[in-house]
């Protein structure tokens, strides 16, 4: 992998990874990425994937409501609110 | 008091010998005394302990109070405790006190169970040696220099060094049993399903399963029937009938048919380990067990799907970290994009980061089919090999990880080096099966431990097998040579 590659991953991922760092990173990548190559030697033409050990289906429930309204116990938790409405920078001028 | 197994606990308390109050506040002494050199705590809880223990005094007092009643115990801080800061060892969460708490804690919270503190983890449990712990790294109660397993390294090492009797463990790609090994302890990941898993935080969702961590296997199955509930608000959780898994704990093994898997004994492999592992499984021959050697020929795809599975699904369940309704915010962002992509650099710490990024990577266009669905693809052919081999065995037996623990910083800066020490714990997860793991013998003055693998629900047969071998061996009462 090359470090200019983790810089596009790096925004898909919403994340920051300093230009002084991307080598080491792109180089451990690598190593962790050719340990995965040992799985594109195996022959898996017949094979389903499995998505889920015990092969469940979703579970489905009424549609009702359950749960009671906590809107200002998880507001409580957050960075910053105001009139019970989470605060971010401006998105739209 | 601290040397005293579960069920001696429980009948002190049943027949106040002891008070709750008195046993809670011996071990928060303990962990007041004796923690700062191990760092298995995250946060110490000794007033809403004793609290809680006073409570318990009063159910204990009435009769008919839950077995478990006054019994303390710790809680990985993976999982949710209403009003008590949830970090999972995590910049992110330093400052989390969750709205609500996870089905278990509530479990034990119920039971009368006394909650003594949050124990320290890798972060977002992605780690093998609980190196990369906002809180820094827990010490091994065996020896400091060395690490204690992850990551549920804290809950291993607190049990380890009789700072709680039991505690509260998840299990991703090993992080329940490889601890237990390394800390000379035992450790049971249940079924994949079989826990819920309400308020423990996501890592991958597919292999996640909560579970225990104990001195010996009896301890281990005193305390299951309490973590084990049906739970409508997990929908992960399966529907299948709970037995009483104290019931088969004396049922003997002879004719018991034990699965030796070739592909765990080979290159790799401490000698000192495979030794330990050799003479356990002469043990159950002289306990009238049939020891059948197996193969298990994808096992060598396990390490390479698990690390395009869990990144993947990572990738995804840390996306909710976004610095806008809890958790770490960075400061003075300059835009949307800023606030998301400064929180997320600013509050993961490297090995977390690595993870989403590879994640990112083997779900992204065009990569998709090579990596993610060829990874799920070599995951059911891992599940068939053990499908197959339980067909001829009961029960699957090998060693837990390649070596005893190993030095702080030993494995360098090459995650791959770290993975390789779930070899033998990650196929377990990816087929959804309960694995186990429990001391049987020292190397070097440290802890082995021998991995139990069995059929999907069969807990209470994993449990028997254990305590028939604690009952003619005594690995599991052995406690470092630093604790009285």
């Amino acid at each position: 992998m090359e470090p200019s590659e983790i810089e596009k991953l790096a925004k898909l991922a919403r994340l920051h990874i300093k230009p002084e760092e991307a080598a080491e990173v792109a180089k451990r990548i690598g190593n962790v990425l050719a340990l995965m190559d040992q799985l594109q030697a195996t022959n898996t033409d017949a094979v389903t994937p499995m998505a889920h050990p015990l092969d469940a289906v979703q579970r489905l429930r009424a549609d009702l409501v359950t749960e009671p309204n906590q809107r200002e116990a998880f507001m409580a938790i957050a960075p910053a609110t105001e009139n019970g409405l989470y605060l971010v920078p401006k998105v739209i001028d | 008091m601290h040397n005293l197994s579960i069920a001696q606990l429980i009948n002190q308390l049943q027949t106040k010998a002891v008070s709750s109050r008195e046993l809670t506040q011996h071990f928060l002494n303990r962990i007041a005394q004796l923690d700062p050199g191990y760092n298995s705590f995250v946060t110490v809880t000794a007033e809403q302990a004793l609290a809680q223990a006073d409570a318990a005094d009063a159910r204990l007092a009435q009769g008919n109070a839950p077995d478990l009643c006054g019994l303390p115990m710790a809680h990985k801080d993976i999982f949710c405790t209403q009003g008590v800061r949830t970090s999972c060892g995590s910049k992110m969460l330093d400052n989390f006190i969750p709205p609500y708490s996870a089905t278990i804690v509530e479990n034990y919270a119920a039971a009368g169970v006394v909650m003594l503190g949050k124990t320290n983890m890798d972060e977002f449990a992605m780690g093998s040696s609980n190196e990369t712990s906002y809180y820094g790294p827990v010490k091994n109660p065996w020896a400091t220099h060395c690490v204690p397993g992850g990551s549920s390294g804290g809950s291993a090492a607190c049990v380890a060094a009789r700072l709680a009797p039991a505690a509260t463990a998840s299990d991703t790609g090993g992080s329940i049993r490889q601890p237990a090994s390394l800390c000379g302890i035992s450790g049971l990941k249940p079924t994949y399903g079989r826990i819920s898993r309400w308020g423990m935080i996501a890592f991958a969702s597919s292999l996640d399963q909560a579970g225990l961590m104990a001195r010996s296997a009896e301890d281990i199955a005193l305390l299951l029937n309490t973590l084990t509930s049906f739970d409508a608000k997990d929908s992960t959780c399966v529907d299948h009938p709970i037995p009483d898994y104290r019931a088969d704990l004396t049922k003997p093994l002879n004719g018991l048919r034990i699965g030796v898997p070739v592909e765990y004994f080979g290159e790799g492999l401490h000698a000192g380990t495979a030794a330990a592992v050799d003479a356990a499984l002469k043990h159950y021959e002289s306990l009238g067990a049939r020891l059948v050697s197996i193969s298990l020929p994808h096992s060598s795809l396990s390490v390479p799907a698990y690390y395009v599975i869990a990144p993947a699904e990572c990738s995804a369940n840390l996306s909710r970290f976004d610095g806008v309704r809890y958790g770490y915010r960075c400061k003075d962002p300059q835009d949307l994009e800023d606030l998301y992509r400064r929180s997320r650099a600013e509050g993961f710490g490297d090995e977390v980061k690595r993870r989403i990024l590879i994640g990112s990577y083997v779900l992204s266009a065009g990569f998709y089919d090579a990596y993610y669905s060829q990874a799920q693809k070599a995951r059911r052919l891992i599940q068939q090999d053990f499908v197959s081999a339980f067909q001829q065995v009961d029960i699957i037996l090998g060693p837990t990880s390649p070596s005893p623990a190993f030095e702080f910083g030993s494995k360098g800066q090459d995650p791959v080096a770290m993975y390789l020490e779930d070899i033998y714990t990650i196929a377990t997860n990816l087929a959804g099966l309960p694995g186990m793991s429990i001391p049987c013998g020292l190397v070097d003055g440290k802890p082995v431990g021998l991995q139990l693998i069995g059929n999907y629900f069969a807990e209470s047969l994993m449990l028997n097998v254990a305590h028939q071998y604690q009952l003619g061996t005594d690995f599991h009462t052995l406690a470092p040579a630093a604790i009285s």
